[in-house]
């Protein structure tokens, strides 16, 4: 794919210690290039995105009416489980991989990553991970159906068959995840250009290192859900299994121990990209940089104090409620810290509204609209009737669709014409924005009134006073799965061919990949490091 | 540069362990606060006959269900009952097996509302041992508790209810 592009553009750099990539399909197999690598990791981003998407469009079409007309509610129910296990660990998380292994180097002035066969490893499970999730719906049983959050016992007692592929997958993704953030701590603790020292480090790269501390702190937690669920089906343990002793609110306990940094996992990053591409745009440096470093690490922090706000009609004691309402709404300062520097950078900036540009901004909107209906969740006792109703359904889109793809797709816009030295269509680019952003507001804001009107989460079939809102959701959906597919011409036309971009790309970009590199970069950038100011 | 990678990853190991750990330390955290309805228990020679509480009189309920998977019915022969903080009571359920062969249950208390749990101790309980029925058999299961005397004035009225779960004879 980036056969040629990466060749010429070895024009800038030309030295004699530069080689190419091999060729042919081994080059993928066996690469342990950065550049190679986070190319395999967003184009394995992309496909789980079309696959997710495509059970999304069951689920909408399924609800577009009331009554059941197209699928049957057991397979309904698989739908929904594997269009959020999908998304979330297949099209989000290897998505900012892809990123951190593109971009980290370039803009710490670092040759390579730090653990290049590692990370060969890292990339090539998920493929395997992802085929034994996705058999599960050929099999007899049917894919797993107990929703994206496993909880015990429907994941245990009551479980298909299949549950055992399910867990040796995540099984497989955990280990992928912890062995790329260890890769993404080495570099950057080792690797960096002289004079670059951590205060100097794009937020990107900073964002980066919080989100690979989070990785490795939580996912051996999802890991030892999961072997728990093992033993409690096969070898006769009773973790989550009352007869035996155990207890089946715990599973919720230790799966949002996990399942909140997680949602973290997937924002952290997407702060650094927004706050590479407002600067650039409003040409003007970022506004209170360590403030945004000392916010995302709190953040961080905090994300560990916070996660039964999940869980608050368990039956807490009221201490209990109060403690995780108070903490979780604690978590929602250093988020306005972030959204203030932002639009702060933005006041009285020369501003220009390319299509990166447009998405970081619809970003900022978008995502606060979900946080703001974060805070709603975050309060106790409303928490009662919002609970697993689509309200939360609405609120995880907005900061997950709205917040972490925008953020993936502004990037992709940001840095593209870098990585392969071609500018995007920016009339297509434009185009492919206004349509998903009007189709993603017909698609998500409807379900907050469906929420607060009590439609539950999770149900094929609903009563005749949701239709309405439902339908309108429904088409909107279409409209934005279409638009991605849009987006996947746009990919595949810049990829091919294109106006030629200039090493800086933007007017107002900083940084080593704009300021030092070739766009496209040599195929191995910064042999020798940068100066760094 | 791998010395800090295998330094790093000692924290995963670390975590996976924690995961586990976090199974103790969630029946220890929900031991001391009383959460989660678990009661105690409390051995009869502990028990001081002198502190009986008559001035205050607080109801308990029981009540009984079987979980799915095991054949028996389940109910305390008497449904409520008036009782004084610091004295020994003994209530007595029954059980009555519809299978023709031996099944086995474990029976999990809990006790609502949750701040009374802690308060609400037994010195004997089916619920201690897993119980054996042989085919068709019927059995009259005794608990004997007692009601602290410090628990809150608030608490007029408490439920003890007890789920008997299906054990896999294997
Ligand atoms: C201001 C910050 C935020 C607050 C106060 C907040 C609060 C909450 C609360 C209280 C719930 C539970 C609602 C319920 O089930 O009744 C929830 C659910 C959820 N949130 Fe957030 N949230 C925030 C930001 C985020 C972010 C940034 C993400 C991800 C990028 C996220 C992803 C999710 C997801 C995926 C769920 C649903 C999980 C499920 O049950 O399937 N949230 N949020
Ligand atoms: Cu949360």
């Amino acid at each position: 794919m980036y056969n040629e592009t990466t060749h010429d553009g070895e024009g800038a750099h030309s030295d004699h210690d530069h080689h190419g990539p091999a060729k042919g399909l081994m080059r993928w197999v066996t690469t342990t290039n950065h550049k190679d690598i986070g190319t395999l990791y967003l184009w394995l981003s992309f496909t789980m995105l079309l696959y997710g998407g495509s059970m999304a469009m069951v689920i909408r079409l399924e609800l577009f009416q009331p009554g059941l007309q197209w699928v049957e509610p057991h397979f309904f129910n698989q739908m929904t489980t594997m269009h959020g296990l999908v998304m979330v660990f297949g099209a989000i998380m290897p998505a900012f991989v892809g990123l951190a292994n593109w971009l980290i180097p370039m803009m710490i002035g670092a040759p390579d990553m730090a653990l290049p066969r590692m990370n060969n490893w890292s990339f090539w499970i998920l493929p395997f991970a992802f085929t034994m999730l996705a058999s599960t719906t050929l099999m007899e049983s049917g894919a797993p159906a107990f929703g994206w959050t496993f909880y015990a016992p429907l994941s245990t007692t009551f479980a298909p068959d299949s549950t055992d592929f399910f867990i040796f997958a995540v099984h497989l993704m955990g280990i992928s995840s912890v062995m790329g953030a260890i890769n993404v701590i080495a570099t950057i603790l080792n690797m960096r250009a002289p004079g670059m020292t951590l205060m100097k480090m794009p937020l990107f790269v900073w964002t980066w290192l919080i989100t690979a501390y989070l990785l490795i702190a939580v996912m051996p937690v999802l890991a030892g859900a999961v072997t728990m669920m093992l033993t409690d089906r096969h070898f006769g343990t009773s973790f989550f299994d009352a007869a035996g002793g155990g207890d089946p609110v715990m599973f919720q306990h230790i799966f949002w121990f996990f399942g909140h940094p997680e949602v973290y996992i997937m924002i952290l990053p997407a702060f650094g990209v927004i706050s590479a591409i407002i600067p650039t745009f409003a040409r003007k440096p970022l506004f209170g940089y360590s403030s945004m470093v000392y916010a995302t690490a709190s953040i961080a922090i905090l994300s560990f104090m916070v996660w039964a706000h999940h869980m608050f009609t368990t039956g807490m004691p009221v201490a209990g409620e109060l403690y995780f309402m108070y903490a979780t709404i604690l978590i929602s300062v250093p988020t306005g810290v972030k959204v203030f520097n932002w639009v702060t950078t933005m006041w009285k900036g020369s501003m220009t509204f390319e299509t990166p540009m447009l998405w970081a901004l619809g970003f900022i909107v978008m995502f606060t609209i979900g946080g703001l209906s974060g805070l709603m969740l975050g309060v106790a006792p409303v928490d009662t009737q919002y609970h697993d109703t689509y309200f939360v359904v609405a609120h995880f889109h907005y900061v997950l669709v709205t917040g972490a793809l925008y953020s993936i797709i502004a990037a992709f816009y940001y840095w593209v014409p870098k990585w392969t030295g071609h500018m995007y269509d920016e009339r297509l680019g434009k185009i492919h924005f206004w349509w998903s952003t009007i189709a993603v507001n017909v698609l998500f804001f409807p379900q907050h009134f469906l929420g607060l009107a009590g439609m539950p989460r999770r149900i094929p079939d609903y009563s005749l006073q949701f239709a309405e809102f439902n339908m309108i959701s429904s088409i909107g959906g279409f409209a934005f799965g279409l638009a991605q597919v849009f987006f996947l011409y746009i990919v595949i036309k810049t990829i091919k061919g294109g106006e030629k971009a200039t090493d800086r790309v933007w007017e107002g970009a900083t940084g080593l990949e704009f300021e030092h590199l070739s766009s496209p970069p040599p195929y191995h950038s910064f042999n020798e490091a940068p100066p760094v100011k | 540069m791998n010395k800090s990678a295998l330094k790093l990853a000692i924290i995963p190991l670390l975590m996976f362990g924690f995961g586990f750990a976090l199974v103790p330390l969630y029946d220890v955290f929900c031991d001391i606060t009383g959460l989660n309805g678990k009661t105690g228990r409390v051995e009869a020679s502990e028990i001081n006959a002198d502190l009986v509480d008559r001035s205050r009189t607080i109801e308990v309920r029981f009540l009984a269900n079987t979980n799915t998977g095991l054949p028996w019915s389940f109910e305390p022969l008497v449904k409520k009952m008036q009782v004084h903080p610091g004295q020994v009571y003994e209530a007595v359920y029954r059980v009555r097996s519809a299978s023709d062969n031996k099944t086995m249950g474990q029976a999990v208390p809990s006790v609502s509302p949750g701040l009374a749990a802690q308060h609400f101790n037994k010195t004997e309980c089916f619920c201690f041992t897993q119980q054996e029925l042989e085919g068709r058999e019927t059995r009259d299961m005794p608990i004997q508790f007692i009601v602290d005397t410090d628990i809150s004035a608030d608490i007029e009225q408490i439920t003890l209810s007890y789920t008997f779960f299906s054990v896999d004879q294997g």
